[in-house]
């Protein structure tokens, strides 16, 4: 097949694809510790989804599967049409369309607040400079801090740092956005800010998977939310229904312990 | 009766900023809390005068006050002839001039040599300084021509090379040659080069590479050789030196100069093969290391000095000069390659995962993102070998190559010159001029250090 027509195909694989993200039952060991126990998931276009549930309960590696920071071992996992294997190739291609956010940020402090986000647009997706730089003012912009762009990371707040974090990973124009407790490492008075750049992309209609403790973003924005515990989705719901009417032992009691 | 207030709301206006106490600042306030603080820190301050009193004024009277500065030969040097205690000799240092830098060099050649010293300060002094423009022509430059230039330069070039790789086919395209090129060399040359491509394209499929591209690099990288070849084939009419002729400084800094740029490159690459996930890569690595960093260098130079010859084939010789080079490049390598990868372990999973995220393929995230901070980390450590490595090569005297302090040691046998100082002149001339080498590279690492910090704004 000539590179065109896998273009091509691709493409329309893309298109045709139902859901943004696909899992069929996924599971995963750390050794000999079962750590992702048959996780089925299906993430349709524009859905938000937050996931919750207790430290170890595998939801931050259900999420990292989805762009391969983690290898599954059994099931499949399809992103945006695209099968992850270990073939390389597709492993890039899947990480040029998923966008992921840390909670320790992870900007490389030796670059500035723009070469950190115009880093991947010119040597992944080989952008010239100049439109790299214009692309990465544009997000920096969006998420209001255009005047930090000559600054180190180090010289910003968290709270600050999570937003760059957030237009460094738009900088690549993904299609899906994961976020991994981007609000768990912030003080206090700096989780808003970072919160209400999340709903703005939300109200843009990106795909994003949201790991977080933060149940009003999930009340205000999420189509959907998750429980898991123990490698397992033990719940699955629209807001209002999971936070006034948890159908699970598990939920309730975790909902309980987290909403004083 | 103690009231206790349990409410308390702060005025509107915050208080302003108030300076620190006088005693606390300026050069009073410096010598406090450095010189006087304690009784423990005046004693410390006394004996810091006392050792300075000590040994200061000696090291003056002999090198400077009681010097003698000028003279042609040992007389002028001796007490009992001039009549008074006598210091440092220097004369003999200005006689031996010529010697300490370019060795035996012939004298009608020395232009060469100084033509590579000057080349090489031309071309690294704007290097050093961030702010001049055209680095990346500069670095080329430097690492890539110069050393071509300096090797033509200093040796005559004209190699007169015959076989390429290929010589043990038997395959003779016979030794007809043009101006100094031998047609069998180039011949040869060629053929491994198809070849070298031909083997590219069938083994690059199984590592997820693309045919041409391939093909493309690795004649790419035969071609830039095969111009490096050219050059220092080419009969360019210099007279041709050879390298036992060469000594003095000269010596000291081809090795030291030759080590370190190599060192740098071939531990970065070693230091990643440690740390690589295919075990051939990642063996191959452990033991070139752990081997070289297990021998002594004197018995690496040894080695390749005088046992080398017995195993390689009759007619098959390597120069001198070549082989402790080698030696002392494999042997520094050994040790940067675990400098950096103390500084690769120093970098967080998550910057790898960060530059994953973004789709970055491992390549780029090791030049773009990992690297840079890691050898950034590991600055003092890589200087540390530099300098170290500048010292060692003056091991090379073992196997009778004349460095700098080689070229000394010999000098002070010449009876013109025999006086009672002489040996402490040579070797406190020669500590001169290593410290200089030595200490400006430590300067310079510790101003890089601070130019490329980041760490200290928040």
């Amino acid at each position: 097949m000539s590179a065109q027509q896998q273009a091509a195909s691709n493409s329309t694989a893309q298109g045709a694809a139902e859901y943004a993200v696909e899992l069929i039952g996924v599971n995963k060991w750390y050794g000999d510790f079962h750590v992702l126990r048959d996780i089925n998931l299906s993430v349709g276009r524009g859905e938000r989804i937050v996931v919750c549930g207790p430290s170890g309960s595998g939801k931050s590696t259900m999420i990292r599967c989805i762009n391969r920071l983690e290898e599954h071992q059994k099931g499949r996992i399809v992103v945006d049409g695209i099968e992850l294997t270990n073939d390389l190739k597709r492993i890039d291609e899947v990480r040029r369309e998923v966008g992921m956010v840390f909670q320790h940020f992870n900007l490389f402090p030796h670059l500035t607040i723009l070469e950190n986000c115009t880093l991947a647009p010119m040597w992944v997706r080989k952008m010239p400079k100049k439109e790299a730089e214009d692309l990465a003012m544009h997000f920096l912009a969006k998420v209001k801090i255009p005047e930090q762009a000559a600054k180190y990371p180090g010289q910003l707040s968290g709270g600050q740092q999570q937003r760059v974090a957030i237009a460094r990973a738009l900088c690549m124009r993904p299609r899906i956005m994961l976020f991994d407790e981007p609000t768990s490492a912030l003080d206090p008075e700096m989780v808003k800010e970072v919160l209400d750049t999340m709903v703005s992309l939300a109200n843009e209609g990106m795909t994003m998977l949201c790991v977080t403790h933060e149940m009003g973003f999930a009340r205000q924005v999420a189509d959907r939310v998750i429980f898991m515990d123990a490698g397992q989705i033990i719940e699955m719901n629209e807001p209002s229904t999971f936070f006034s009417n948890p159908q699970h032992e598990r939920t309730r009691l975790f909902l309980s312990q987290i909403l004083h | 009766m103690e009231t206790r207030t349990v409410a308390f709301v702060a005025p509107p206006e915050l208080r302003p900023q108030e300076p620190a106490p006088a005693n606390t600042r300026g050069a009073i306030g410096w010598a406090r809390a450095h010189l006087f603080g304690s009784v423990g820190q005046v004693l410390l301050t006394l004996l810091g005068i006392f050792v300075v009193y000590a040994v200061v004024p000696p090291l003056l009277k002999f090198f400077v006050f009681e010097a003698v500065w000028t003279g042609t030969g040992r007389d002028d040097c001796l007490p009992e002839k001039i009549g008074r205690p006598v210091g440092a000799c220097w004369p003999f240092i200005w006689a031996k001039w010529n010697q300490i830098l370019y060795g035996f060099y012939p004298a009608a050649e020395r232009w060469r040599v100084n033509t590579v010293y000057l080349m090489g300060a031309l071309l690294l002094a704007p290097l050093l300084f961030p702010k001049l423009p055209f680095k990346r022509l500069n670095a080329l430059a430097f690492f890539g021509i110069y050393p071509v230039i300096a090797f033509v330069l200093l040796t005559g070039g004209d190699l007169d090379m015959r076989t390429f790789l290929l010589g043990w086919t038997g395959l003779d395209f016979g030794l007809a040659s043009f101006a100094g090129l031998r047609v069998g060399f180039w011949l040869q040359f060629i053929l491994v080069a198809l070849i070298a491509a031909g083997i590219g394209m069938l083994v690059c499929p199984f590592f997820g590479g693309e045919r041409g591209s391939v093909a493309k690099s690795i004649l790419k990288v035969f071609a830039v050789l095969g111009v490096i070849l050219l050059v220092v084939d080419l009969d360019f009419g210099l007279e041709p030196v050879e390298t036992r002729q060469w000594g003095g400084l000269l010596v000291t800094l081809v090795i030291a100069v030759t080590g370190i740029t190599v060192s740098l490159p071939f531990g970065i690459l070693l230091a990643l093969g440690r740390r690589s996930d295919y075990p051939l890569v990642k063996y191959a690595s452990i033991i070139f290391i752990e081997f070289w960093r297990g021998v002594p260098l004197i018995t690496v130079l040894f080695f390749a000095t005088y046992m080398l010859p017995l195993f390689l084939p009759g007619r098959f010789t390597i120069d001198g000069l070549l082989r402790a080079l080698v030696g002392v490049a494999l042997f520094a390598s050994a040790y940067m390659a675990e400098v950096v990868r103390g500084g690769l372990q120093a970098i967080p999973k998550g910057q790898y995962e960060g530059a994953m995220a973004l789709g970055l393929r491992s390549g780029f995230m090791m030049r773009l993102v990992v690297l840079p901070q890691a050898l950034k980390l590991v600055i003092p450590g890589i200087v540390n070998n530099f300098i170290g490595l500048f010292k060692d090569t003056t091991l090379v005297l073992i196997v009778s190559i004349f460095d700098l302090l080689g070229i000394l040691r010999a000098s002070f046998t010449d009876p013109a010159w025999a006086t009672p100082t002489t040996l402490f002149t040579g070797f406190g001339f020669a500590g001169i001029v290593y410290f200089v080498f030595c200490y400006g590279m430590s300067r310079y690492s510790m101003a890089l250090e601070k130019r490329l910090d980041r760490s200290h704004r928040h």
